[in-house]
């Protein structure tokens, strides 16, 4: 699992880049829990390349949400491919987290 | 068909179930998220029991089966370690208590118990052992 970060003025974009388990989910729970990442008004999630996510994976997303959502940073997924947007939706997850189909989209949310 | 494969109790293990599974289910002309699906349910139990019945204990191992009957896959994961690990019945997860609480855990048995059509956990003399199956069509 590789996660690149590319910082922009306001938006953060992490591109996820492997598998995302409970073997590797620490490395995303170390980027998200960074300090800085609460000046960005946006972090997108980059999921072009994230080919599997399991609940060790979903987990770290959703124990800094409330931590995002107290420092107003919003945090979008997008180019997520089928299998792992049915991850999330068989849990229904996809109707509390915000999950756009493109970098287009996700720039406007 | 049957298909096996023996892994020491570390998490970094967990790729290697992984691309077992799908290697088996490849040879079936399925969907990439029905795939996914049963790999995830292995994923889980799995991690389940390297992480939270072994603690991680490299001295201790898991065998996995997986085989067909038909459209039906039957797998079934043996922890040889001696600790039971019996998961009980699992509530639907409250995920905006889970937000607020910054909670990690607590979603992967669901996720288990939604993707196949059976899951068992059960003793064999002093082992633990789960069942689980799904028809794929």
């Amino acid at each position: 699992m590789k996660v690149t970060a590319q910082p922009s003025a306001d938006t953060l974009t992490l591109l996820l880049d492997g598998e995302l388990d409970a073997s590797s989910a620490i490395v995303l729970d170390t980027e998200l829990a960074k300090p800085d990442i609460l000046n960005y008004r946006k972090v997108l999630i980059d999921c072009a390349k994230l080919s599997y996510i399991s609940s060790a994976g979903l987990g770290v997303f959703i124990s800094h949400l409330q931590r995002f959502q107290d420092a107003n940073v919003k945090l979008v997924f997008f180019n997520m491919q089928e299998k792992v947007f049915n991850v999330f939706e068989i849990l229904g997850l996809d109707a509390l987290m915000t999950i756009v189909p493109s970098l287009t989209e996700a720039e406007a949310a | 068909m049957k298909s096996a494969l023996r892994i020491a109790c570390s998490r970094a293990h967990l790729q290697q179930v992984r691309d077992f599974v799908r290697n088996y289910l490849n040879t079936r002309p399925l969907s990439e998220v029905m795939v996914n699906q049963v790999v995830l349910a292995v994923d889980e139990v799995v991690a389940n029991f390297i992480i939270h019945a072994n603690g991680e204990d490299e001295t201790q191992f898991l065998d996995l089966t997986l085989a067909f009957d038909k459209q039906d896959l039957n797998v079934e994961i043996a922890d040889n370690g001696d600790t039971i690990f019996l998961p009980g019945p699992t509530a639907s997860p409250d995920f905006h208590a889970y937000i607020q609480q910054g909670r990690k855990g607590g979603m992967g048995m669901t996720l288990v118990n939604r993707l196949m059509d059976r899951v068992e956990f059960f003793t064999r003399g002093n082992h633990t052992v789960c069942h689980l199956s799904k028809h794929l069509a």
